[in-house]
């Protein structure tokens, strides 16, 4: 990682990992990781942080402060089952 | 990702008029979002559902006023962001906004973990404990970091969402973004590096 090309190639990595970079930079960054293990490395765990991340959103909302919402709301006459 | 729920059309007029079906509806919509948000943010759910309640109660009294410049989703989640900064304030009045050390807006910090944990088991990756410390390390990213992240990581938002909800240049929701998944990778590699070594032991 202590090539110069890794740092200018860093700034990249969000839109690399989207899928939203261009298809240059794409290709540009493939090739350094051919051969750059700490680069590649770097990629796949990204990727597997921003994965991790959209796989942990389960949280629901409980029952009880869907009720207390609607109390204080004012629109407790209005709380039927979604 | 649950996304957001843009595709269910709300009338604002109707909204506006003070239909309160209407808004019960809306709170229905995006109500386990901000929970999860302030949440996330917090980390403590009495303080999660109290900015869920002045994040509606808010929007209730300001609905006349909105202008429509953003999605009605957008304008909630900054309403939201803007009660859970102040709960965070109220909570830690002594921890002053420089802890962000944010002057270096542009400055990516450079990775120094360079373990390869992607090959542990899906199973650890998100056991119950994992799970606590992908949280956890939502909570220690500096402030600025963390909303973006939020926002467009875990309730899906897009860049311009993102930049319309906060009030930022989508650059720097761009540059905050990539600042934040660098950090939390960093964080991760460093727990799952250790769970990696009792694996192999």
């Amino acid at each position: 990682m202590e090539e110069k090309h890794c740092k200018s190639l860093l700034g990249s990595l969000s839109d690399y990992v989207d899928g939203t970079a261009q298809e240059e930079i794409c290709r540009e960054l493939e090739q350094h990781l051919s051969g750059c293990e700490d680069c590649r490395i770097v990629v796949d765990t990204l990727k597997k942080t921003v994965y991790l991340y959209h796989s942990n959103t389960d949280t629901d909302l409980p029952v009880d402060v869907r009720e207390r919402l609607f109390k204080r709301l004012n629109l407790d006459d209005l709380l039927t089952t979604k | 990702m649950t996304g957001n729920n843009d595709n269910q059309e709300f009338s604002l007029q109707t909204l506006q008029a003070g239909d309160r079906a209407e808004f019960a509806r809306l709170v229905d919509a995006y109500s386990t979002q901000i929970y999860r948000l302030a949440l996330k943010m917090l980390g403590d759910e009495q303080d999660a559902e109290d900015v869920l309640q002045n994040t509606f109660l808010k929007a209730l009294q300001a609905i006349k006023k909105f202008e429509g410049r953003s999605s009605l989703s957008t304008w909630l989640y900054r309403i939201a962001v803007n009660e859970a900064l102040m709960s965070l304030r109220r909570q830690k009045p002594t921890i002053p906004v420089a802890i962000d050390f944010e002057d270096d807006e542009d400055e990516i910090q450079h990775p120094t973990q360079f373990t390869d944990w992607c090959c542990l088991p899906e199973e650890e990756l998100l056991s119950a404990e994992s799970k606590g410390h992908l949280d956890e390390a939502i909570r220690r990213l500096p402030e600025k970091l963390q909303v973006v992240f939020l926002l467009r990581d875990i309730e899906g938002l897009s860049i311009r969402e993102t930049s319309e909800a906060l009030g930022l240049t989508e650059t720097a929701v761009k540059t905050r973004l990539l600042r934040a998944r660098l950090n939390l990778r960093e964080q991760l590699s460093m727990y799952y590096g250790e769970r990696l070594k009792e694996e192999q032991a």
